[in-house]
């Protein structure tokens, strides 16, 4: 049983209908790409997922549970921690505030060994632990974004173009980064525009245009694709 | 000179009491970014609450020498909890249904809780329509004498009752300030204010902290009323233009602090109190409402953001 499904998704804006009929599932331990231009539908989809969206028809079980109608607190609780596209970072707290709002909802305790772990992959972000969020560069906020949402200790990650605007040497560390967490045991949902990478370090791929998935298959597979060559990857002739 | 401290000292204990108000208007607007305009309406049932409370006990009670010490906590306690559950019940009846409406509905709203609040306060069967005098819960011996100048020169005297709202709203003020900046609840109070959406995905339950919101600025409210009461003792009743002046500087104190921004509320409170009451005494007593609503005007022409406030912007 994978350990996300959706079936038949459908949201919309009023009149706009971002999501017509997607299908999509991740299994546990894997890395997932959900890859399309800008305005495909993709942030819309991890919307619906992480219930910050309503969906208007579908289905989606988390752990073979549905979890649609489910308030987006509750969900997060769950597991299925969300790191939204701009990165959702609390400027008006310090680093360290939203590193610990990432276990907020944890009941367990124990969030030091999650700390630690972040600490360790994440070297700036322990730098600045008392500077308000607001002074970080775009890439340390996006290092203190799947920080936090490490210490929540997801099961199922999403990232909403993780790379988005950030220098290429460091959407290096970022790939390098969710590589680690996924080696570790994460089960990983990327959403990107940058193709590239993003085949690169997923096992397997979808492809969304104007909100419905027109491919799907291995990583591998779809990287060698002309259709994809030619549409996402900048590949002519 | 003593005119001096003595006018330092009353804008002090009154800046106290804005500061405690200013708080509930500041909380709430920094989280659901509307006016709760009934929570100037909190402030008189806390008022109006401790007189029915300290009333109903001294007449059972009947002290011979004078009301016993603890009879104080014991109606702040009443209040504070009577405005709490008030806090709590006008945000789920009145506003959580509208959180996805416009914010002008939810204003539309609270103006009419706020005249709800006023009309009903008014029957005869609640608290009635004329003015009472609060009973004195304290005696107030003079516990600071500074005289200026040479015998016979005038002095400056702080009484028990003064002294009361200085410790009793400062300790308030330092709890709320310690809820806020350094615990994980506020830390996630000042995440909802941000952003709540991104909030709930941190597992926070934002309807959870608006009520906690809410009660907590209800509750500070009710602490300013029985604070007023003790030092203002003739008590108008429930609808009297001087509560709703007192709601509107406390308002007016939130904005120029920089509203949604809770040490800025408690700054306001204090210099909206200074630039009234040395208006008062050095220029002229008539015009204090004027120097608020003027200095008011200053700070929204050269900061549109209040002293402390802060425009935040999303870094892409
Ligand atoms: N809040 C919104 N209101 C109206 N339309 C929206 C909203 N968010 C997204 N859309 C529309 O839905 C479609 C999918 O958007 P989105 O999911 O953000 O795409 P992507 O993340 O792939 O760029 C687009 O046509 C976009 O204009
Ligand atoms: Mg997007």
């Amino acid at each position: 049983m994978p350990l996300l499904e959706i079936h038949d998704l459908h949201v919309a804006y009023g009149a706009i209908k971002a999501l017509r009929g997607v299908s999509l599932n991740v299994a546990e331990g894997e890395i997932v790409t959900l890859i399309g231009a800008n305005g495909a539908g993709k942030t819309t989809t991890l919307r619906a997922i992480s219930a910050l969206a309503r969906p208007s028809q579908g289905r989606i079980l988390y752990g073979g549970e549905s979890i649609v109608g489910r308030p987006a607190h509750q969900v997060a609780r769950a597991g299925l921690v969300h790191v939204p596209e701009g990165r959702g970072i609390f400027l008006n707290l310090t680093v360290e505030e939203n590193l610990e709002l990432g276990g907020y909802g944890r009941r367990d305790g124990g969030i030091e060994q999650e700390r630690d772990r972040v600490y360790a992959l994440f070297p700036r972000v322990k730098e600045r632990l008392r500077q308000v969020a607001g002074t970080l560069s775009g890439g340390e906020q996006q290092m203190l974004a799947i920080g936090r949402a490490l210490l929540a200790r997801p099961r199922l990650l999403l990232l909403d173009e993780p790379s988005l605007g950030l220098a290429p040497r460091v959407v290096q560390t970022i790939f390098q980064v969710i590589r680690e967490i996924n080696q570790a045991g994460t089960t990983i949902l990327l959403i990107e525009q940058n193709a590239r990478m993003a085949l690169q370090v997923a096992h397997r791929a979808y492809v969304l245009e104007v909100g419905q998935i027109i491919m799907e298959g291995a990583a591998a597979d779809l990287a060698a694709s002309d259709d994809v060559r030619k549409a996402y990857l900048g590949v002519h002739g | 000179m003593a005119d001096f401290v003595q006018t330092l000292e009353t804008a002090l204990a009154v800046g106290s009491l804005y500061a405690l108000i200013a708080l509930g208007y500041t909380m709430v607007y920094g989280i659901l970014k509307f006016i709760n305009f009934a929570h100037g309406d909190v402030v008189v049932l806390g008022a109006w609450i401790s007189y029915t409370v300290a009333q109903w006990c001294l007449k059972r009670l009947a002290p011979a020498d004078g009301p016993p010490l603890w009879l104080g906590p014991v109606v702040l306690a009443c209040a504070m909890t009577v405005c709490g559950v008030l806090g709590f019940l006008i945000e789920r009846l009145a506003y959580k249904p509208l959180r996805r409406a416009p914010r002008l509905n939810v204003l539309i709203t609270a103006i009419g809780v706020s005249l709800l609040l006023q009309n009903v306060g008014q029957l005869d069967a609640v608290f009635g329509s004329s003015p009472v005098s609060m009973p004195a819960l304290l005696p107030n011996p003079a516990l600071v004498r500074m005289s200026f100048g040479g015998p016979g020169s005038s002095e400056v005297v702080i009484g028990l009752v003064d002294a009361t709202i200085f410790v009793t709203a400062g300790l308030l003020m330092l709890a709320l300030e310690t809820i806020v900046y350094r615990t994980r609840l506020g830390a996630a109070m000042r995440a909802v204010s941000f952003n709540a959406e991104t909030a709930a995905l941190m597992g926070i339950n934002a309807n959870r902290i608006i009520s906690f919101t809410f009660v907590t600025g209800s509750v500070l409210a009710a602490a300013a009323g029985f604070l007023y009461a003790m030092k203002y003792p003739g008590l108008n009743q429930p609808a009297h233009t001087i509560w709703v002046l007192l709601g509107l500087k406390a308002f007016v104190s939130a904005v120029i602090g920089g509203i949604g921004n809770v040490r800025g509320a408690l700054l306001g409170g204090f210099v909206i109190a200074f630039v009234e009451q040395f208006g008062a005494f050095y220029i002229s007593s008539n015009y204090r409402d004027v120097y608020v609503f003027a200095l008011l005007i200053i700070i929204l022409l050269i900061r549109p953001t209040g002293i402390l406030g802060t425009p935040y912007r999303e870094k892409v």
